[in-house]
């Protein structure tokens, strides 16, 4: 049951329950879809980029696991403010943790609440769960003409 | 030909388990509870063996050789066809045509009763509850040939609405495909009854069993099916061995599906004749291993009464169907009359992903997922379901495994 309580922490039962941003942005000026065909995650993010870079709101909707929902919930929170280039930079720090490859550790200053979703690594089932919205954010900013991001 | 049933043994799950190595093993520092035999089942210490001693000292190739080893391949090759023609009550050994699984089988026939006879305007029938590889094969022949696909429909329960299929049979119609026993839902479906329809007006039928031949014992013959389909791994063989059986009547008039060596009886640049059956749809060197491996694991369930397996996996069914509605917010997904093998079910506010995960951790096996059916999904308006599948080597303690690990999801996501 510990290994459990690992990966679902209290912080992730909370935004799968409530998720934050969770709505459609109608004058998003940044959208993409993102899908898991092997799960059935499905997810759309929005975004409101303004002239300096910086994402004025970011929001999402769609349905799925608890691990992509709350992954969803707190990186539409964690980015609201933050510059495209930031936002770039979070992607890889966030995929390097939850792939395992850098220790989550010495990422937590950075990374501060998604830091929860490190638990992730000890399940490689599940890692697709967690960058599913990460993976469709970056498609948003940077491939605009990618209609369908897949994660598998 | 008339046929006598192999049936030594009472049936007992106890001694039955003995026979699966993989069966004895521990996940997570819990006993294995593998519920996921409907995407493949483990295999018997017999089948193992006949692989190992196949590659260990018989190992040759068929059908070429006139040195012993190659004649004792081909015989234990033939042999396997012997053993399926009789497992499956076909009429004849050259109606079973030995591919890499129920998939290719699909394909084979797309292709090849495709390109002889489905031209543009014409219909394939296929139903809303099929497998996608009962699917997209059919699709791609459409779009080769300008046909239409079309679904026959299935209700809340997960049974197919006969009326409606009787209304889209049709002279346009070309062929019916089927699943006899679907992989999400259990639904066995009247299939005798859907082809004595479709026969009425001369509509050949192909039949996917995939899933039943482990669960229910078939008789191509009484059925009157015109194809019937399997993998060898969903009947404890090995990977990447397949059956395709056709009425030999139908299998003479189709092209063949693939060229190349042993589906050939003389090749010149001018002209090549084909080989008769089955080895005209058998290009190449086969999956020698395993085809030995899909009779051996054939000749292991043979040893059992197939009816007493029936019965014990239907009070399987039973009981966790029973248990699992006990358990509140859980809905059973596929409610049909006549059910087999699979228990699939949705969870108020779990979805099927993470209950995976946590029935994972407590040794417990399941497939989440749409299972390659996912107009399944989108009739019953869900992303996913989980899904328990039984085999006959599965016992009724281990619902209760099940049943406590689920209760432990509900308690993590309180």
């Amino acid at each position: 049951m510990s290994e459990i309580r690992e990966l679902y922490q209290e912080l992730i039962l909370d935004h799968n329950r409530n998720p934050r941003n969770f709505k459609k942005l109608p004058d998003a000026n940044h959208s993409s879809e993102g899908f898991n065909p092997l799960c059935g995650d499905h997810y759309h993010i929005y975004m409101n980029v303004d002239e300096n870079s910086v994402i004025e709101e970011i929001t999402f909707d769609g349905s799925g696991c608890a691990i992509s929902k709350s992954s969803a919930s707190l990186m539409t929170s964690f980015l609201k403010g933050k510059t495209v280039a930031e936002a770039v930079h979070f992607f890889d720090l966030f995929h390097d943790v939850v792939m395992g490859k850098i220790d989550p550790e010495s990422a937590e200053d950075e990374l501060g609440k998604l830091s929860v979703f490190a638990g992730v690594r000890e399940f490689p089932a599940r890692v697709k769960c967690a960058s599913l919205a990460w993976h469709t954010m970056k498609a948003a900013l940077v491939e605009e003409n990618k209609p369908v991001v897949s994660t598998e | 030909m008339t046929q006598t049933e192999i049936t030594n043994e009472v049936f007992s799950v106890t001694k039955a388990r003995l026979d699966f190595p993989a069966l004895h093993q521990e996940i997570h520092g819990r006993p294995l509870v593998y519920l996921d035999n409907a995407a493949t089942t483990h295999k018997p210490k017999s089948v193992i063996d006949a692989i190992d001693r196949f590659y260990s000292r018989d190992n040759s190739n068929v059908h070429r050789g006139v040195h012993y080893l190659s004649q004792k391949a081909t015989g234990q090759y033939e042999r396997s066809r012997q053993i399926v023609q009789r497992f499956i009550h076909a009429a004849d050994e050259r109606e079973i045509i030995f591919t890499s699984g129920a998939t290719e089988s699909v394909n084979l026939v797309a292709q090849t009763f495709g390109r002889k006879f489905v031209h543009a305007g014409d219909e394939i029938l296929i139903s809303e509850m099929e497998h996608h590889s009962n699917i997209v094969p059919w699709q791609i022949l459409c779009e080769q040939s300008g046909a239409k696909l079309k679904v026959i429909p299935f209700n809340q329960r997960g049974e197919i609405d006969l009326n409606g299929y009787a209304e889209l049979l049709n002279p346009r119609v070309k062929l019916v495909g089927i699943v006899h026993l679907s992989n999400t839902l259990g639904t066995i479906n009247p299939v005798a009854e859907m082809i004595r329809l479709a026969h009425s007006q001369n509509i050949p039928v192909l039949v996917d069993g995939a899933q039943s031949v482990a669960h229910l014992p078939v008789d191509v013959q009484s059925l009157d099916a015109d194809f019937f389909v399997f993998s060898g791994h969903k009947i404890f063989g090995p990977t990447g061995v397949g059956v395709l059986y056709g009425k030999s009547h139908l299998l003479k008039t189709l092209p063949p599906y693939q060229g190349g060596g042993d589906m050939i009886h003389s090749v010149t640049f001018e002209k090549t004749i084909y080989a008769d059956l089955p080895h005209k749809f058998e290009a190449g060197t086969p999956n020698i291993a395993g085809v030995i491996g899909l009779g051996a694991a054939l000749e292991y369930l043979q040893r059992w009464d197939l009816r007493e397996i029936a019965a014990y996996e239907d009070e399987l069914v039973n009981t966790a169907t029973k248990a699992l509605k006990q358990i509140d917010g859980l809905t059973i997904i596929g409610e049909a009359e006549h059910k087999a093998g699979v228990v699939s079910f949705v969870m108020e506010n779990i979805h099927p992903h993470d209950i995976g995960t946590i029935l994972d951790m407590e040794g417990v096996a399941v497939r989440t997922g749409h299972h390659c059916t996912q107009p399944i999904m989108d009739h019953y308006k869900i992303p996913a379901t989980t899904r328990v599948s039984f085999a006959m080597y599965n016992h009724l303690a281990e619902i209760d495994v099940l049943i406590s690990a689920l209760k432990k999801a509900i308690e993590v996501f309180r």
